[in-house]
């Protein structure tokens, strides 16, 4: 007979977190990069170093060109984004809830869905002329089927038991949707707005290197004409932040929002 | 006000156009002021049957009556259900006012109705909790203030114990028990655990396998309240007794055709 001492061989699966491996290896990379820069390993033409893009950002938000561009992408994200957030959640609503809706809208969504909305955007520039609105409106269809999509599965998946309830309570239908059915599909909406936004910023770039006077896309592409590879290289860093932010953002409007979601 | 189960039956066409008949001419009614327990082996179709006197489903044959009750927008019927279906987005008390907020209550009549019920099932200082930080016993609770604060003229529970531990269950017995006597509703309540049904019943329905039929009506004759000590008395021991072995064999057969 052997005696087995029993150890524990989940181990493995307990999470580690390495909060300075992160930003150790993050900053690691940021030094290597600077010392193949400086070092004219790469010339500056194809990659400048963090420190000159830094410097060329810093002085770009001190005489306003960041701002005006910033200014110019940002309010047409919110005006595009917002559009679709209301629209998409009305149709999906409709289509998600009521079956003639449902019917009749769900061959039109699955039709334009696959479509690239890049790809719709010479048609809207067609329709619309060369300003805002093509721009606007092909970040309005890039968010509207991420969130038409996710508000309809929300719909389909709220608890029936809870529509019972509400039923069982005195609810009709129209005070179904309103106080059963939107709160339920919060967080479906969250995760929509989460994609969205995501599609806003890829779309408002696309839309932006065609027929634009401002914007960051616009920033991008005239500073690579140029050769300013510092200041396109600020363009992206701009990019980078402005997701991080939105990210932040929405995570913390969800918790304000859906206080009853467990942590 | 009395409900009539007028010969009642259903059968469920599947999409293959197969049909399964669940229900099969049942046919009793629930009194005034009455508890009516409903026992049956698994898939007897218990919670059709209270689907359709809840108004959720529709009969293929017989219907559900009412009788005497209230001419207003009150639906006539209030419903606990097992997995509790509290609105997790809702407090404790925003749940429980959900149905006086449907009936056009003003604010402080809401919250005066909802403390009255509040008190009854003891839910005091749980007010601004939501729900998912509530224990089941707790949950249940505020699904009965619920259901409750409608003032309904039945009251349907849908094996609202059986989510509960064993020691929970016991408890939430003896509190409904006490419910019952402070508002003396007319309940049906359905359920698969038969001392559960004698405890709290004034009479059990005993249902068949599929297709459910009223196998037996039994009458309990147990004084009133009743409380703890019931529990080992002959008399109630006896019920039980009676009740399993109407069940036992259908029990058994179930049992035995599942995969």
């Amino acid at each position: 007979m052997e005696r087995v001492i029993v150890e524990d061989k989940a181990a493995f699966l307990k999470k580690k977190e390495h909060p300075w491996l992160s930003v150790g290896a993050f900053i690691l990379i940021l030094l290597l990069w600077e010392m193949v820069s400086q070092l004219g390993w790469i010339p500056p033409l194809f990659l400048p170093a963090p420190s000159a893009i830094l410097l060329e950002g810093w002085t770009m938000v001190k005489t306003g060109l960041i701002l005006k561009h910033l200014f110019a992408s940002l309010s047409r994200i919110l005006l595009g984004f917002s559009i679709a957030c209301i629209v998409g959640i009305a149709v999906g609503v409709l289509i998600g809830f009521f079956h003639i809706p449902e019917a009749i809208g769900n061959p039109f969504i699955a039709a334009t869905f696959p479509i690239p909305k890049i790809a719709i955007l010479p048609l809207l520039i067609l329709w619309l002329g060369i300003g805002e609105p093509p721009k606007v409106a092909v970040i309005a269809l890039g968010v509207f089927f991420p969130m038409v999509i996710n508000v309809y599965t929300g719909v389909k998946n709220v608890d029936p038991l809870l529509i019972k309830a509400a039923l069982s309570l005195g609810s009709n239908r129209r005070r179904i949707v309103r106080k059963v059915i939107l709160p339920s599909i919060l967080p479906m909406i969250f995760a929509g707005m989460k994609l969205g936004i995501g599609i806003a910023l890829l779309l408002v770039v696309a839309s932006e290197l065609v027929a634009a006077d401002a914007g960051i896309g616009f920033m991008i592409l005239t500073a690579a004409d140029l050769m300013q590879t510092k200041k396109l290289m600020v363009g992206l860093v701009v990019l980078s932040l402005l997701g991080i932010f939105f990210n932040w953002l929405f995570q913390k409007l969800e918790h304000l929002f859906i206080p009853w979601k467990q942590p | 006000m009395k409900v009539l189960i007028d010969h009642l039956s259903k059968t469920y066409i599947d999409r293959k156009g197969e049909s399964t008949e669940a229900l099969q001419d049942i046919h009793f009614a629930i009194e005034e002021n009455e508890f009516v327990a409903v026992v049956g082996p698994s898939g007897c179709g218990k919670t059709t049957l209270l689907n359709i006197i809840a108004g959720l489903l529709s009969t293929s044959s017989g219907q559900v009556i009412f009788e005497g009750v209230r001419r207003d927008s009150r639906p006539p019927a209030g419903i606990v259900f097992q997995e509790y279906a509290l609105f997790p987005w809702r407090t404790v008390l925003k749940n429980i006012v959900y149905g006086l907020e449907e009936r056009g209550l003003k604010r402080d009549e809401q919250l005066e109705i909802a403390q009255h019920y509040i008190g009854m099932v003891g839910l005091q200082g749980f007010e601004g909790k939501y729900p998912h930080q509530l224990s089941g016993g707790m949950k249940q609770r505020v699904a009965i203030a619920r259901a409750l604060v409608n003032d309904p003229s039945l009251l349907l529970m849908d094996e609202p114990f059986s989510a509960l531990d064993a020691q929970t269950r016991i408890l939430m017995q003896y509190e409904l028990s006490r419910i019952w006597e402070e508002t003396k509703k007319s309940i049906l309540y359905i359920t698969h655990h038969i001392a559960e049904a004698v405890f709290l019943g004034d009479r059990v329905v005993i249902l068949s396998r599929r297709p459910g039929r009223v196998l037996d009506i039994v009458p309990i004759d147990l004084p009133r309240p009743r409380a703890e000590h019931l529990t080992t008395e002959k008399k109630y021991l006896e019920y039980v007794d009676l009740i399993w072995g109407h069940i036992k064999d259908q029990a058994k057969e179930v049992l035995e055709e599942r995969p």
